[in-house]
């Protein structure tokens, strides 16, 4: 786990960044959409038709897997120093990477499918 | 010989980090992190909706316009801010950016990163709306 650590630490950051940088934008479109704002926008024939550009499957993968990432990581953190746990009792890491992980190959494979 | 030492561990309260507001507040900064994962999970939701057809898609654009979509949005997008915030004013210490060997100033790199998201934030909510917001 230890050797790794770099690697998580950077998708964290990365995550971290798209984070800051996207986020917001995304939260505040749907939630736009919840309050009934937006929903010619949303659309069917839109959205899919929005999504089927390469360049946008691209990006939503981006956006999607390293927010699960930076996720991970804050959550892994938090919950060790909330429960007292060593971020080294692999359980933790593996539970929360883990689901980063599964999140990026689901990710993967429903832009596939679109 | 006595018993063993045992070392003492303070013992700290679930709630340590009420007490003071520089805890308070990173601890609500570690916490904007369950949002931004929440709303990639709910982005993920759409696509999947989406790749199962217009019926599957419709039915979830209903269950996001349920009340407490609403509420959570709200509070979803401070903690998208809040994140973005304090994640812009760690930026210079994170990085340190040198223009002609000079060092640029910490403030116009939070500046930058703020420009960074207003454009950012303005091309996409065009590209979604189909119009300038």
């Amino acid at each position: 786990m230890r050797s790794t650590k770099p690697l998580w630490w950077l998708l964290f950051a990365a995550g971290g960044m798209v984070a800051a940088l996207l986020i917001p934008v995304h939260v505040a479109l749907i939630g736009a959409l919840a309050a009934g704002w937006a929903s010619d926008a949303f659309a069917y024939d839109r959205v899919l038709a929005l999504v089927s550009h390469p360049l946008s499957r691209l990006y939503l993968f981006v956006l999607i897997s390293l927010s699960f990432f930076h996720w991970a990581h804050r959550f892994l953190y938090t919950l060790a120093e909330g429960l007292h746990l060593k971020t080294s009792w692999l359980p933790l890491p593996v539970a929360c990477y883990g689901t980063a992980i599964a999140g990026t190959v689901l990710t993967a494979i429903v832009l596939a499918r679109l | 010989m006595g018993p063993p030492m045992t070392p003492y561990r303070r013992p700290v309260r679930f709630t340590w980090w009420l007490g003071h507001r520089g805890y308070t507040l990173f601890v609500l900064r570690e916490l904007t992190s369950l949002f931004i994962g929440a709303e990639a999970v709910l982005l993920l939701l759409l696509l999947h909706n989406l790749s199962k057809g217009r019926e599957s898609y419709e039915a979830y654009l209903t269950f996001l316009t349920a009340p407490g979509m609403i509420v959570l949005h709200i509070v979803a997008l401070a903690a998208a801010i809040f994140h973005a915030v304090t994640w812009f004013a760690l930026a210079p210490k994170a990085m340190v950016v040198r223009v002609g060997g000079r060092r640029v100033p910490p403030p116009a790199i939070i500046a930058a990163n703020y420009g960074a998201l207003a454009v950012a934030s303005l091309i996409i909510a065009w590209i979604v709306l189909g119009r300038i917001p």
